[in-house]
């Protein structure tokens, strides 16, 4: 358990010393993400416990929203003179966006029969 | 007695126990609910706790950085629970060695569908340029989208405001939208699910079955890296 979260900030830290160095267009996060995933593909096998740390983090992925989103009590104003544009734009990109991905992944998968 | 409170009142506010608390209260409250009301997307736990916690911030007259100080806590989990998503992603190995070309195809026209029309239809609105770039990550999942919009020059707290109504939106019409255009594979459907709105459209994903979910937690992983990776590129060539 600690050796896992040890991992998982080792390669947060690693990656924001190399978005940084690099000038990456990326979070140092993501880099971590990228190079968890990379050494798991390389390793071929997952640490022991590495699993279970992952899955208790992310099990309640949507906690960690919630500090971040009590940040829109400082854009209520905001958000009051600009309410028009941003809720017809999240409404019609996000339909936008499931049917595009969909369609095009629809277009190119590979057929089985199973897909229905 | 009264004055007891008070004492108490003030000692606690200069604490970070009381965001901390606060924050999981608000949370599991809103768990609870939605549980109870048979899980209904629109009664989105993280938008009922974000709605009880700033009512209570207001009624108190407390300041966001006060509030912030304890809940710091929670939200530094972000960074580690992103990196965490690598796990999740390397479990779909074999499928994604299977079909990636068209994999990768799906998700960058998605994640370019995605931002192109959200700064598009809220431009065209007359929305000003702080919140073209605070949309324009939202479909990405929140500790990626921050670090984007913070890059692009939105405001990221806002972005991740936007962010989780983009899930709730995506998880509550979704579905609906993809029986309408009449796509049955559980594989589009969770790459559509996944890469609109994040996690909170994986768990909405996962409802149906366990492949739309994984297709979906995929999804969502590839649309971070490649929003991530072509959201600053596009902001630079059209600036």
């Amino acid at each position: 358990m600690l050796s896992n979260l040890t991992l998982l900030l080792l390669c947060q830290l690693a990656g924001e010393v190399l978005a940084r160095l690099l000038g990456l267009p990326l979070p140092g996060p993501v880099v971590g993400m990228a190079l968890l995933f990379g050494g798991l593909v390389a390793r071929r096998r997952m640490p022991v416990g590495l699993e279970e740390t992952a899955h208790g983090l992310l099990r309640h992925l949507a906690l960690l929203f919630v500090p971040a989103g009590v940040g829109v009590t400082l854009y209520l104003p905001l958000i009051a003179d600009e309410w028009l544009p941003i809720s017809f734009s999240l409404l019609a990109s996000t339909a936008a966006t499931i049917a595009v991905t969909a369609a095009v992944m629809r277009a190119l998968a590979p057929r089985r029969s199973s897909d229905g | 007695m009264k004055q007891d409170f008070q004492a108490i009142w003030v000692y606690l506010a200069t604490t970070p126990l009381l965001g901390l608390t606060v924050t999981l209260i608000a949370y599991q409250v809103g768990t609870w609910i939605h549980e109870r009301l048979g899980r209904n997307p629109l009664l989105n736990p993280v938008l009922f706790a974000v709605v009880a916690i700033v009512l209570t911030l207001k009624l108190t007259g407390t300041a966001y950085g006060t509030y912030f100080d304890g809940a710091q806590f929670v939200h530094f989990l972000l960074g580690p629970a992103t990196v965490a998503l690598a796990v999740p992603l390397y479990r779909q190995l074999s499928v994604l060695r299977r079909s990636w070309a068209s994999i990768i195809a799906a998700v960058v026209a998605g994640s370019l569908t995605a931002a192109v029309t959200a700064v598009g239809f809220a431009w065209a609105l007359g929305a000003s340029r702080e919140t073209l770039m605070s949309l324009a990550p939202k479909s990405v999942t929140t500790p990626i989208a921050m670090g984007i919009a913070e890059q692009i020059g939105g405001l990221p707290s806002l972005t991740a405001v936007l962010v989780i109504l983009t899930g709730i939106l995506g998880a509550a019409f979704g579905t609906w939208i993809l029986d309408r255009i009449r796509v049955g594979s559980p594989a589009a459907r969770g790459l559509a699910l996944g890469v609109a709105s994040h996690g909170i459209g994986t768990a909405r994903a996962l409802q149906e079955s366990e492949v739309t979910g994984a297709f979906s937690g995929l999804a969502m992983g590839l649309n971070g890296l490649a929003t991530a990776l072509l959201l600053p590129l596009l902001v630079a060539l059209l600036s």
